[in-house]
């Protein structure tokens, strides 16, 4: 029980994805305008990642550890996230649409994201069990969701913003905020094992 | 050559059963698409301005199909044109769109009115309005700071000389500056209709004589030349019945301030 929490949260405060390992930049800078889509993003994002690995994780055990073929993770492991991000999309379709239309467009987006080929490879090559590797996406996940809403609050601020000098105006100070961002994240470094340990 | 071969076997394997799950499911979970929502969102404008109170060209397109008795006329980009093309596809006779446009009720620019106060630090008509009712001797007037401007997506309105003025060819009647406008200013009226007061003062003649040299001073001329009984002054300010006027411009010329505006292209 104290492994999964350790896992969980290291993940979501000290190797956050976004913030430590740098993984998902991109819909963290793309998607982070307005707080509701932030928000849709990121709830995609975490059930894709648990999806992803509950379907990859039994695929490198059982299907290329067994053979000696590790080296084929990556294309096997994208081959099969963008099959099941289809069918995930498919059945939404037809049996949720509310949760469809709210997801809708980050679904495809998310097919090809490395955050979600970055959860599913570090779980194997951290050689977790299928349970941790489970919690360890659903933290992903939730850290992804929580650099997702931080950024997002912030960029609504700075959008009000009057006194960026020009030169700073738009991409730029979005992207010395996320450093700021991330640096502020170092600060939970040690506090895990703090915690638990 | 079987390190070769068995890899690419696990590989396409694995992608065929991958394909071969995501067939059977686009046959299972098939969603049946209404095909006149995709008729008649291919023909709507796609501005997805939201001016038929959907949120975009997509959600009006969607109410087709829960409603097939919704009204075809209810986009005024498109205007009648759309509306016609939307009924051909619904099978039901256009009902009439009658296109509106923008109309600035102030003519207070500078030289005509004047200013105040000075803040460089206010950019938008919101704030000035908030700000003491904004940097304009008349408080009922234009701020001029372009929220009408930011909001339209068909370039018809331009800022010019502090006061608002809407291109009646360009404007497709969206109401976004009526909406965005602090002091509704913005009226959307139909567009035939060519004869206005273009003023919103409430203040009485004498004080809006001093504030605006083009402001409606409420002197009640045009109510009484107005054969069709179309102009009223109320609350001290003259107000065209867009309903009763005929356009014929009689008002406009009776006016001593110009308070009265006229589209009417006149024969030379």
């Amino acid at each position: 029980m104290t492994s999964i929490l350790i896992i969980m949260f290291s993940v979501i405060l000290t190797n956050n994805f976004v913030l430590s390992q740098f993984l998902g930049i991109c819909p963290f800078l793309g998607v982070s305008k307005k707080l509701d889509s932030a928000v849709g993003m990121g709830v995609a994002v975490t059930f894709v990642m648990v999806l992803a690995t509950a379907a990859t994780w039994p695929i490198e055990v059982y299907i290329l550890d067994r053979y000696d073929m590790g080296y084929l993770q990556t294309v096997v492991f994208i081959l099969v996230i963008a099959s099941l991000v289809q069918l995930v999309e498919m059945t939404l379709k037809k049996y949720m649409p509310p949760l469809y239309k709210s997801l809708g467009v980050f679904l495809p987006l998310i097919t090809t994201n490395c955050a979600v080929l970055g959860v599913t490879i570090m779980n194997i090559t951290d050689g977790y069990n299928y349970i941790e590797s489970l919690f360890c996406s659903v933290g992903a996940g939730i850290g992804f969701l929580l650099a997702m809403v931080l950024f997002a609050g912030l960029r609504e601020k700075l959008e009000n913003c009057k006194g960026i000098p020009d030169c700073f105006q738009g991409v730029p100070i979005t992207l010395i905020t996320a450093s700021v961002l991330s640096m502020a994240f170092m600060g939970f470094s040690g506090v895990v094992e703090g915690i638990f340990g | 050559m079987s390190t070769i071969i068995i890899p690419a076997a696990i590989v396409a394997v694995i992608g065929l059963i991958a394909a071969i799950i995501l067939t059977i499911a686009s046959k299972l979970m098939y969603v049946t698409v209404d095909e006149r929502v995709a008729a008649i969102r291919e023909v709507l404008p796609g501005a997805n301005c939201g001016a038929c109170g959907f949120k975009g060209c997509d959600d009006y397109a969607a109410a087709f199909s829960k409603d097939p008795g919704l009204s075809t006329a209810l986009c005024p980009v498109g205007g009648a044109e759309v509306a016609t093309q939307i009924a051909g596809i619904m099978g039901e006779d256009a009902a009439e769109a009658e296109p509106k446009v923008a109309m600035v009720m102030c003519q207070g620019s500078y030289g005509v009115t004047r200013q105040i106060m000075e803040d460089d630090r206010i950019y938008t008509c919101k704030e000035a309005k908030m700000f003491y009712g904004g940097q304009w001797a008349c408080p009922y007037g234009c701020l001029g700071l372009g929220d009408c401007y930011n909001v339209c997506k068909f370039e018809a309105v331009t800022v010019c000389n502090g006061v608002a003025k809407i291109d009646r060819e360009k404007c497709v009647g969206c109401g976004a500056c009526e909406e965005a406008c602090p002091n509704n200013i913005i009226s959307m009226v139909k567009k035939k209709n060519l004869v206005f007061v273009a003023c919103k003062s409430l203040e009485k003649g004498a004080k809006t004589r001093k504030l605006c040299s083009m402001g409606c001073i409420g002197c009640m001329k045009c109510q009484k030349i107005c054969k069709f009984d179309a102009v009223r002054v109320e609350n001290n300010v003259a107000k065209v019945d867009l309903e009763a006027c005929r356009n014929c411009g009689m008002c406009e010329k009776e006016c001593p301030t110009g308070a009265i505006v006229n589209y009417r292209k006149r024969k030379v």
